[in-house]
C-alpha cells in the first residue's frame, strides 16, 4: 500500500517539475536566440529573492494570486472553467471599497462586513454565468468572458465622479474607506509590511482542503467533476451542483482583491491591480488545483513578477524583464502538456503494477494447487 | 457464460460427431491425447500429419510486465475445422489471438501457417498469410455502403468499381452470406454488419479467421445463422479459430476447443464427449459449485409498482410507452430485449435520472415519480448500472472513494455533513474481502481493475446497503465465470431476505435462470411475458424481434404473474442450477 502513495506523490511532484524544467530551457532558447546570456538572468533573479524587501513584496502579491487560483480551481475541480475570476475580483474590490467609504461599523463588524459584500458580489457575477448554463446551456467559458468586459464597463461607469467615483489629482477612485475597515498589517520592520489579509488568504486554502476532501459536499463535487455521468446516477443534481460550484468560485473571487484594498490601496482606483484571474488560472493549472499546489505555484509566479523588474536595470547588461513573462506563458503550456503526459503514464503504469501483483498472487497459488485442479478439468 | 445452451445442444454435439468421422483418422485418437493434456499443461499434443494443421502455435510466452501474459501455449488449428479458444476474462486469449494476427510479437515460441514459419511484425503481414480477425466492436463507416467499406484499404484487390462488386457477390453467394454490396452500412443490422465484416476478411484473401467473441451481440437465432455461415467456410476448407465463454455455444459449433486458463493452455477438449460442466470447470480450474435448489420466495407484498410509465426523446416520440409491471418482495423481474429497445430508458426512469412524461412509479406504496435520484438511493434503491465506467465508478478515482460513490449521505461513508473516510476505507477492505475484489489494496484506482474486478466492486457496494429494490442491469456482462456465480449468489441471498429485483440482461440463459417472472421489451413496449420454468432463449429470443408477443407458453396474465404458478423455479430445466 505504501508503495502506492510514495508513487502518487512522485507522480504529483514529476508533472510541475517536468514542467518547470521545460519552460526554463525553452525559455534559454529564446535568450540564446536573441544573442543573450542564456543563464544570467535567472541568477540575477535569484539575487532579487535573496532581498527582504523583495521576498515581502513577493509574499504579498502571492498571497491574491492564492485566492484568485482558488477560485479557478473550485471550477476546475468539477470542470467549470470560470475565466470571469478576473471580472469577479475587480467588480467585488470596487463595490467593497464603495461600501467601505460609506459605512463605518467598528472593526470587528466592518472587516467581517466588506468580505461578505465581497464574496456575494464575486458570487453574483459568477452567479450570473451559473444561471445561464443551468437554465439556458450557455458555456460557462462564453458567459464569464463577456462578463469580464461587461464589468470592465460597468466599473468604468460606476466609478464616474457622477455615480459614485472620486476623483484625486489624474486618478479616478471610490473615496478613501473608512479606517475600521483597513485591515492590521504584519510588520516586518525595513522590509516593509506583510498583507494581513495573506493570513485569511492562508485560511481560505485550508477550508479549500477541508471542503474538498472532507465533505459530502466536496465529494459530490469532485465526483461531477472525474465523471458527470456516475455524478448524476450517484444522485448528484447536476444543475445544481453547477450553480454552487459557480458561486463558490465567485464568492472566492470576490477576495482576491482584498488584500490590497484593505491593507494598502484602500480605494478602487485606476491604478488597481487588473489581470489577477488570469494569471490566477496559470497558478491553478500549476498548482494541479491542490491547496499546497497552488500556494507553491502563487509565490513561483509571484517571484517571476518581483524578481524581473530588476532585469532592466542590470548592470552590465541589461535584459528585458519580459524574459519573466515569456517563462509564464511557457510554463502554461509545458505544464498542460506535462500533467498529461503524467497522468496518462501514471495510470498506465499503476495498472501495469496491479496486473503484475496480481499475477505474482495468482502464480503462487496456482503452483500451490495446480495438480488438483488439473484433475478436476478432465 | 457458463451455461449450456439447453435446446440446440443435444443435436448440434451429434451433428459434429458426424462431422468428426469425416474428418477421418486424426480425430480419432484425439481423445487420447486430449486426455493426456488434460492433466499436463505443458505438452502438446503431438501432432499426427503437418499438411492438415492451418495454424500452429507452440511454446508462445509473452511477457508483458502486467496482464496476464501468455506462459508456453500450444495451440493447433486443423485446416477446415472451428477450433475453439475458450478461457475467462483475462486469462490471455486476447493477447494470443493479438500474436496471430500479428499486432504483437511473441518473446518465445514460433507461429506456423501451413507448416511454414512465420514471423508477423503487422497485421499486414497476417494478412498476406491469410489470417484475418474479426473484432468484437466492429469497424465499419456507417455512412460508407458495404462496397465501399469491403474495399476500403484493399482497393489495390480488385479496384473499386465493377470488379470488386463481382467478388464481394461471389464470396457472399459461396458462404451463404447474403451481403448485399450497395446497401448503406446504418441501414444494417448487428448481424449483418457482422457478416460484413466476415466478408471483408474474406475479401483480402483470408484462410484463417479469428473472430472475438462474435456471439455476444446476437440473440440467438442470429447465432444459428452466423453458425451455419461458419459451417459453410469450413466446407470450404477455410478454418475459423473462434473465442467465446458461451460454452453452450462452443459445444455446438467447434470441432475442437482449446481450452486457456491464467495464460496457459490446460487442455484441449472434444465436443461430442464433454459437457458445459466440464468445460467450464477447465476453465475456472475448480470445480463449480453445486447447485443448491432455489425456492421461491416470491411474497405478495408488491415493492416497486410502475403503472402506464411514459417516458418521450425530445420531438415527442415514446421511447417508453405505457409500461406498466410490478415487482414484489423476494422477487426478480427479468426483462429481455435486444439492446435499445428502450432498457436504458427504463433503467434512467427507475432511477431517476428521467422525469416520466407520464405515469407512476410506486415504491413500496410510496408514489415516488417525482423523487431525486438521491432520494431512491437513500429510500433503497440499488443500482448495478449497464455502463459501470459510465454510471458506476469514477475511474481515476482509489476504490474507497468509489465505494462512497453514489452512497455518500450513508453510513458507513460518512457523519453527517462530513465524510467518514476511515470508515469508508474499512468498509471497502470488508467488500474487497467479502466480494472477492482481486487488487493489491484499496489505493489503487478503479482504472487498473479488470472488469470483473470492478463490477465485483459495484455489486459489493450496492449490496452492502441493503436495497429493498435492485435495479440490475447486466450484473455479470465482461465477468468471468467464477465471479459470475457468486454474483448470482449474491443477487439469490438477497432475494431470500426480500430483495426485489428488476434484472436486464442480453445473457438469455441468465435471465431465463434467475428471474421469478420474464417480460419482454420492444419498442419501448413491454410486448410479451413468459415464464421462466418452461421459456427457452430461442422462444425468448423470437419475441425479442418482435415476432411473438402476448403470453409466451403459459402465463395467466399480465399481473398476476407473480403469483404462485411461477414459484417452482427449482425446475430441474432450469439451466441455471445445471451450471451452477
Amino acid at each position: 500500500m505504501k508503495k502506492f502513495d510514495k508513487e502518487r506523490v512522485l507522480l504529483a511532484v514529476a508533472g510541475p517539475v517536468i514542467a518547470l524544467v521545460a519552460a526554463v530551457v525553452l525559455t534559454s532558447v529564446v535568450l540564446i536566440a536573441s544573442g543573450k546570456n542564456p543563464i544570467e538572468p535567472y541568477l540575477l533573479m535569484l539575487e532579487q529573492a535573496g532581498f527582504s524587501d523583495v521576498q515581502v513584496l513577493i509574499i504579498n502579491q502571492a498571497g491574491m494570486y492564492y485566492l484568485a487560483a482558488l477560485a479557478v480551481s473550485v471550477g476546475f475541480r468539477m470542470n467549470l472553467f470560470n475565466i470571469g475570476v478576473d471580472g469577479q475580483y475587480r467588480l467585488a474590490a470596487m463595490m467593497t471599497a464603495v461600501v467601505g467609504a460609506h459605512v463605518g461599523l467598528p472593526a470587528a463588524l466592518q472587516i467581517p462586513f466588506l468580505m461578505l459584500v465581497a464574496m456575494l458580489t464575486g458570487a453574483f457575477w459568477a452567479g450570473i454565468a451559473g444561471l445561464l448554463k443551468v437554465t439556458r446551456g450557455v458555456s460557462e467559458v462564453v458567459a464569464t468572458i463577456m462578463l469580464n468586459a461587461i464589468a470592465t464597463s460597468l466599473i468604468g461607469y460606476l466609478t464616474l465622479t457622477e455615480v459614485w467615483g472620486v476623483p484625486l489629482g489624474n486618478n479616478q477612485t471610490t473615496g478613501v474607506m473608512k479606517e475600521s475597515g483597513w485591515f492590521p498589517a504584519i510588520s516586518m520592520g525595513k522590509a516593509g509590511e506583510i498583507y494581513g489579509f495573506t493570513i485569511v488568504a492562508v485560511l481560505a486554502g485550508v477550508l479549500y482542503w477541508l471542503i474538498l476532501n472532507r465533505t459530502r459536499f466536496g465529494f459530490d463535487l469532485r465526483a461531477t467533476g472525474a465523471s458527470e455521468s456516475a455524478a448524476a446516477a450517484s444522485g448528484v443534481d447536476a444543475g445544481r451542483m453547477v450553480l454552487t460550484a459557480m458561486l463558490i468560485s465567485g464568492g472566492v473571487a470576490g477576495l482576491a482583491g482584498m488584500p490590497i484594498l484593505l491593507g494598502d490601496a484602500h480605494t478602487y482606483s485606476l491604478s488597481f491591480p487588473a489581470g489577477l484571474g488570469f494569471t490566477g488560472i496559470t497558478i491553478a493549472l500549476l498548482g494541479r488545483n491542490n491547496p499546497v499546489g497552488i500556494a507553491f505555484a502563487a509565490l513561483l509566479i509571484a517571484f517571476l513578477d518581483k524578481a524581473s523588474p530588476a532585469l532592466d536595470y542590470a548592470l552590465p547588461v541589461a535584459y528585458d524583464k519580459e524574459i519573466a513573462v515569456i517563462m509564464q506563458g511557457l510554463i502554461v503550456i509545458a505544464v498542460v502538456v506535462s500533467y498529461e503526459a503524467v497522468r496518462v503514464w501514471g495510470l498506465r503504469r499503476q495498472q501495469r503494477r496491479v496486473g503484475e501483483e496480481l499475477a505474482a498472487a495468482v502464480a503462487v497459488a496456482d503452483h500451490d494447487n495446480s495438480t488438483k485442479k488439473e484433475v478436476a478439468a478432465r | 457464460m457458463s451455461r449450456p445452451y439447453p435446446r440446440s445442444r443435444d443435436t448440434s454435439t451429434t451433428l459434429n460427431s458426424a462431422e468428426a468421422v469425416e474428418a477421418g483418422a486424426l480425430r480419432v485418437d484425439r481423445p487420447l491425447s486430449q486426455g493426456e493434456c488434460a492433466i499436463d499443461a505443458s505438452s502438446s499434443p503431438p501432432l499426427a500429419a503437418q499438411s492438415t494443421v492451418a495454424v500452429e502455435l507452440a511454446g508462445i510466452t509473452k511477457r508483458f510486465p502486467g496482464v496476464v501474459a501468455n506462459h508456453d501455449i500450444h495451440l493447433s488449428v486443423h485446416k477446415g475445422t472451428v477450433h475453439a479458444l475458450v478461457g475467462e476474462n483475462g486469462a490471455g486469449k486476447s493477447t494470443l489471438m493479438k500474436i496471430l494476427y500479428g499486432m504483437q510479437k511473441p518473446d518465445e515460441g514460433t507461429i506456423a501457417v501451413d507448416g511454414e514459419q512465420v514471423s508477423f511484425s503487422s497485421p499486414a503481414d497476417a494478412i498476406a498469410r491469410g489470417i484475418g480477425m474479426v473484432h468484437q466492436h466492429f469497424m465499419l463507416a456507417d455512412n460508407l455502403t458495404v462496397l465501399e467499406n469491403v474495399v476500403l484499404g484493399s482497393e489495390k484487390l480488385h479496384g473499386i468499381g465493377g470488379g470488386a462488386r463481382r467478388k464481394i457477390k461471389e464470396i457472399s453467394e459461396r458462404y451463404g452470406l447474403g451481403v448485399r454490396p450497395d446497401a448503406l452500412v446504418e441501414n444494417l443490422g448487428v448481424a449483418d454488419r457482422q457478416r460484413v465484416e466476415i466478408l471483408k476478411v474474406l475479401y483480402r484473401g483470408a484462410r484463417i479467421l479469428i473472430l472475438d467473441e462474435p456471439t455476444a451481440v446476437l440473440v440467438p437465432q442470429e447465432v444459428d445463422a452466423l453458425f451455419g455461415n461458419l459451417r459453410e467456410l469450413k466446407a470450404e476448407g477455410l478454418s475459423v479459430i473462434f473465442i467465446s465463454h458461451k460454452l453452450g455455444e462452443v459445444l455446438s459449433v467447434a470441432d475442437d476447443i482449446t481450452v486457456i486458463r491464467r495464460g496457459t493452455t490446460v487442455g484441449t477438449a472434444v465436443p461430442s464427449e464433454t459437457t458445459p460442466r466440464q468445460l467450464a470447470e477447465l476453465m475456472v480450474g475448480s470445480e463449480l459449485p453445486t447447485p443448491e435448489t432455489s425456492e421461491s420466495t416470491v411474497t405478495d407484498r408488491p415493492i416497486i409498482q410502475v403503472e402506464r410509465l411514459r417516458l418521450e426523446a425530445e420531438g415527442g416520440r415514446a421511447v417508453l410507452d405505457d409500461i406498466s409491471f410490478t415487482i414484489h418482495e423476494g422477487e426478480v423481474l427479468g426483462i429481455a430485449g435486444v439492446e435499445g429497445n428502450g432498457q436504458t430508458e427504463l433503467i434512467d426512469a427507475l432511477i431517476g435520472l428521467k422525469g416520466a412524461d407520464s405515469g407512476v412509479i410506486r415504491m413500496a406504496g410510496e408514489d415516488i415519480t417525482t423523487w431525486p435520484t438521491r432520494r431512491r438511493r437513500e429510500d433503497g434503491i440499488g443500482y448495478i448500472p449497464e455502463d459501470r465506467h459510465r454510471h458506476g465508478l469514477l475511474l481515476e478515482a482509489p476504490l474507497w472513494e468509489n465505494r462512497i460513490l453514489g452512497h455518500v449521505t450513508e453510513k458507513p461513508n460518512s457523519k453527517g455533513f462530513w465524510l467518514d473516510i476511515k470508515g469508508a476505507q474499512d468498509d471497502t477492505r470488508r467488500i474487497v474481502e467479502q466480494y472477492d475484489v482481486r487488487t493489491p489494496g484499496i489505493d489503487v484506482t478503479a482504472a487498473s481493475l479488470s472488469g470483473g474486478n470492478q463490477q465485483k466492486l459495484i455489486v459489493g457496494r450496492e449490496m452492502t446497503h441493503k436495497p429493498r429494490f435492485l435495479i440490475a442491469a447486466h450484473p455479470t456482462r465482461g465477468v468471468d465465470v467464477g465471479a459470475q456465480a457468486a454474483i448470482w449468489d449474491h443477487i439469490r441471498e438477497a432475494r431470500r431476505e426480500g430483495l426485489a429485483v428488476l434484472l436486464i440482461s442480453a445473457d438469455l440463459d441468465e435471465l431465463i435462470g434467475l428471474s421469478d417472472t420474464l417480460r419482454v421489451i420492444y419498442n419501448g413496449k413491454l410486448v410479451a411475458d413468459a415464464d421462466p420454468a418452461t421459456i427457452t432463449p430461442e422462444e425468448l429470443g423470437s419475441a425479442m424481434t418482435g415476432a411473438a408477443s402476448g403470453h409466451l407458453e403459459h402465463v395467466e396474465d399480465d399481473e398476476h404473474t407473480e403469483d404462485d404458478e411461477h414459484t417452482e423455479d427449482d425446475d430441474p430445466a432450469a439451466p441455471e442450477d445445471e451450471a451452477r
